[in-house]
């Protein structure tokens, strides 16, 4: 897995700090911008997980021709993936970790590689047997240069997690 | 705005409200900009006839995002050199979300200031949906 060419964008930008609710005119003001410490528009700072818009193969994406499993005619667009060894619960989010060597600003055009991390198990009070992937992304810009180390952490639960 | 060391101290803190009655639409909105379309964040139906649970529930990255906004008002636009965060519990509409950054350390490393955050993110009933920490550089 890696995304060859992820461009960071204005608008995207703009857009992904409507999204968090973030109205800091940093995110969408050129002019405002310029007088800042950084200078200029800047992302923010979890902004490179919207990396997976540039990832060809993302499979949270419905793609046209292509089976999609959330609902349409049908509360499912496809069966049920099992799996003996857990995960019938479907996959959440963990954790995430980002190490910042710079900014991102509109103009960059990074590259980012993947390679997995440690897994482990784990056994859940609300969810049954956790399966827990780790997976490291090391983003560089156009110069080669790295500016974001991530680490993000997915579980597969047993069973979707039983609320308090 | 960024911060002094001079004018820090451990325990310090630093609250912002996130987000009030989250809507769905946000969901839809961070959906859209993040690319993450899985549809146990804007498909109600799929995810409780299908996936089980009791309704649509936020990304963490939206948690993670909103929470970052909290960090950045606080140390500053483009000062951040880490964060990092664990996703402890759940995020549903109509949740109204509280963040706090504790400051837990102030040093020096190679004539940088930096300090580092505690974070934590907790939601009307109490309960922390989010824990971390994140590091900055200050004057």
């Amino acid at each position: 897995m890696a995304v060859e060419s992820f461009p960071v964008e204005f608008s995207h930008i703009m857009m992904f700090a409507r999204a968090v609710g973030d109205d800091n005119p940093i995110y969408h003001d050129p002019q405002y911008a310029k007088g800042t410490e950084p200078g200029s528009v800047i992302a923010p700072p979890t902004f490179a997980q919207a990396s997976a818009q540039f990832d060809p193969d993302y499979s949270l994406r419905p793609k046209p021709g292509k089976p999609w499993f959330g609902s349409g005619g049908s509360p499912s667009g496809v069966q049920r993936e099992t799996s003996e060894s857990g995960g019938n619960g479907g996959g959440l989010h963990a954790e995430q970790h980002f190490e910042y060597h710079r900014h991102l600003k509109p103009g960059d055009v990074l590259t980012a590689t993947f390679r997995p991390g440690a897994t482990w198990e784990k056994e859940g009070k609300r969810s049954g047997k956790l399966i827990f992937s780790e997976s490291i992304t090391e983003y560089r810009d156009q110069n080669g240069e790295l500016v974001i180390t991530a680490r993000g952490v997915g579980v597969r639960t047993e069973r979707p997690v039983e609320q308090a | 705005m960024a911060l002094k060391a001079s004018d820090l101290k451990v325990g310090d803190t630093h609250t912002e409200r996130l987000v009030e009655d989250l809507k769905r639409t946000q969901l839809v909105q961070y959906a859209g900009a993040s690319g993450d379309y899985n549809p146990l964040h804007t498909d109600e139906i799929y995810t409780t006839q299908v996936a089980g649970y009791p309704a649509v529930f936020a990304h963490g990255m939206l948690t993670m995002g909103m929470t970052g906004r909290m960090l950045t008002n606080y140390v500053g636009d483009g000062r951040l050199t880490k964060y990092g965060v664990r996703f402890t519990s759940q995020v549903w509409p109509g949740d109204t979300l509280d963040s706090t950054a504790t400051v837990e350390k102030v040093s020096q490393e190679g004539g940088v200031k930096l300090v580092d955050l505690a974070v934590v993110t907790t939601n009307q009933k109490g309960v922390a949906v989010l824990s971390g920490y994140a590091q900055a550089r200050i004057d």
